[in-house]
């Protein structure tokens, strides 16, 4: 057995179910959620706003709404999936099994990005109802969501593993994550900002992730595209290099 | 018959310093079963968590079926079934979901077959649809008993399997683990409960303060240890016991109608027909006479306490 398929599906399966059983939770409120978003900066406030780097402004909020969701369901779904284990002590059966540290990865992360995809996906369709939209660049599009889902999703799980409570998964994720959104981007073009705060938001990695992904959609960026990949490129090599380090050293894991 | 299991040399010290594991040798065999007996915190858990993979041993080898559980942790894992101490379960999973998952995760392909075979050898069949966090505590274990067995391991630890269980699920355990012995599994059991090992296990192992200061065969080791007790029960109560019998290990039970004599089973003299001759010329007569062997219990004690006064075996 140099391959443990049955043990990543099996973790697969049980992370996806969690999610149909928690429907609700998992997709029908980040989409009630973003809904509102637009109802509120696309069609009422956007009105007034007209457009930014030639694009109606509720449809310039959507791929930075999208990457918020993305972003937060990525590191909830992946962090909530392997602390709960260590929560209840069901970790042993995990700890126990000849299941490798990529396959375990695999499973659980996996899963999460399935999930955000899937959100990222419907919240997309959604906004497709309150505002016009063309994407451009559709497979860089994908290449984004894809990539960043991963991103994040292996952040979260780093999360989940380093976490000793629930307030600690929450922390990173409200704390520094959703600042970070909406100082990156999303309601607008880091162009706007005056002087020597543009460059300051240029610290910003989310600023690359919105600025590229929104690139797939209407050809203007912030910064090159080519720089924003390879800023969720580096993100997405560091997340693995610190889950290498967590399970060659077992820690947090084991005792 | 071949080994098993077998554990070289093995340490734990947890980063705190506690050293909860000290040069452990153990040899377990295919198909016996073996109780490993300690008071709490003596290291039983340990033990059993660094043979499974969730402790990582700070020295020493193991080796389950010949595979090293830490270089060939895939065919040694997939050897093994565990059932913590804790009652650990997925709440909102139902029953055969989570055998259907620990199966899985094992590396297994599907068997409904054989999950269908573990639900009703532990009465959880008519329970397989029902949310996990529906079910009693002795049923949760039961669950957890599933879940160790549905990838058909060749050896299973029970660590405490029947700590906080009632009478009637003890008995179905001890009926489960028989019954599994017979279809070849070796059984490796940490219990509080001495009678356990009495009542199951082929060979009794103790562990104090990390170490593993016995493992014999039980029998051989009640034989060893054990000592009898030869119970007279006097016709008149004795008020002290006679000068003349001061040189024997004797005391005065039951308010001096009891006299009883401690004696080595394996020792060339008993010293019961001398001391019957004794009593008879001293006069003192009996209605009854009885004897009995010491149990594991009192071994187990005696061997604790031995080890805390620094004498060893």
């Amino acid at each position: 057995m140099s391959f443990n398929g049955h043990g990543v599906w099996s973790i697969y399966r049980f992370e996806m179910a969690r999610a149909l059983r928690t429907l609700v939770q998992s997709l029908v409120t980040p989409v009630l959620t973003t809904s509102l978003y637009f109802v509120v900066f696309g069609s009422a406030i956007g009105g007034r706003m007209g457009e930014v780097e030639g694009v109606n402004y509720g449809a310039f909020i959507v791929p930075g709404l999208i990457m918020l969701s993305l972003f937060t369901e990525s590191l909830f779904n992946a962090s909530f999936g392997i602390y709960f284990p260590k929560f209840t002590g069901t970790i042993y059966e995990l700890l126990s099994a000849p299941v490798s540290a990529f396959e375990t990865v695999l499973g659980y992360v996996g899963a999460a990005v399935t999930k955000s995809v899937v959100l990222g996906l419907l919240i997309l369709a959604t906004a497709s109802l309150f505002v016009p939209l063309h994407i451009q660049h559709p497979l860089v599009m994908i290449a984004f969501l894809l990539l960043t889902a991963t991103t994040f999703s292996l952040f979260g799980f780093i999360i989940g593993v380093c976490a000793n409570s629930f307030e600690q998964i929450q922390v990173i994720p409200m704390l520094v994550v959703t600042p970070l959104t909406f100082l990156g981007g999303a309601f607008y073009s880091i162009d706007m900002l005056p002087g020597v705060w543009k460059t300051i938001a240029l610290f910003n990695p989310v600023v690359y992730l919105i600025s590229g992904f929104r690139w797939s959609f209407y050809g203007t960026a912030d910064v090159a595209v080519g720089i924003s990949l390879t800023a969720i490129s580096g993100c997405f090599l560091v997340c693995l290099a610190i889950i290498w380090w967590i399970f060659a050293t077992g820690y947090r894991l084991k005792k | 018959m071949p080994s098993i299991l077998t554990i070289r040399q093995l340490t734990k010290t947890y980063a705190n310093g506690f050293v909860a594991l000290k040069n452990i040798d153990l040899d377990i065999r295919k198909g016996e079963i073996v109780a490993l007996l300690g008071p709490n915190g003596a290291g039983k858990t340990t033990l059993i968590s660094a043979v499974c993979g969730i402790v990582t041993p700070s020295s020493g080898t193991i080796t389950a079926g010949g595979f090293d559980t830490a270089r060939a942790y895939r065919p040694a894992r997939a050897m093994i079934g565990l059932v913590p101490q804790e009652l650990a379960t997925d709440a909102f999973e139902s029953v055969w979901s989570t055998v259907s998952f620990s199966r899985g995760l094992f590396g297994r392909a599907p068997n409904p077959a054989h999950l269908e075979h573990v639900l009703r050898a532990l009465s959880l069949w008519d329970k397989r649809k029902d949310r996990i966090m529906t079910l009693s505590g002795g049923m949760k274990r039961r669950v957890m008993i599933a879940k160790a067995l549905a990838h058909e391991p060749s050896i299973l630890f029970l660590d405490e399997p029947t700590a906080g269980v009632d009478v009637e699920l003890r008995r179905d355990m001890w009926n489960l683990v028989r019954s599994l012995r017979e279809s070849g599994v070796t059984i490796i059991l940490t219990t509080h409960y001495i009678e356990e090992a009495e009542e199951m296990a082929d060979r009794v192992g103790v562990i104090h303060k990390g170490e593993l200061i016995v493992v014999d065969d039980k029998v051989a080791l009640m034989k060893k240890l054990g000592r009898k007790r030869l119970a007279l029960h006097l016709q008149e109560p004795l008020a002290a016991i006679p000068a003349a019998l001061a040189d024997w290990p004797l005391a005065l039970k039951a308010d001096g109608c009891e006299l009883h004599y401690e004696f080595d089973i394996n020792a060339e003299h008993t010293g019961v027909p001398t001391l019957l001759r004794q009593l008879s010329d001293l006069g003192i007569p009996f209605r009854d006479l009885n004897t009995s062997q010491s149990s594991l219990e009192e071994i187990f004690v005696n061997l604790v306490s031995d080890r805390e006064k620094g004498s060893h075996l």
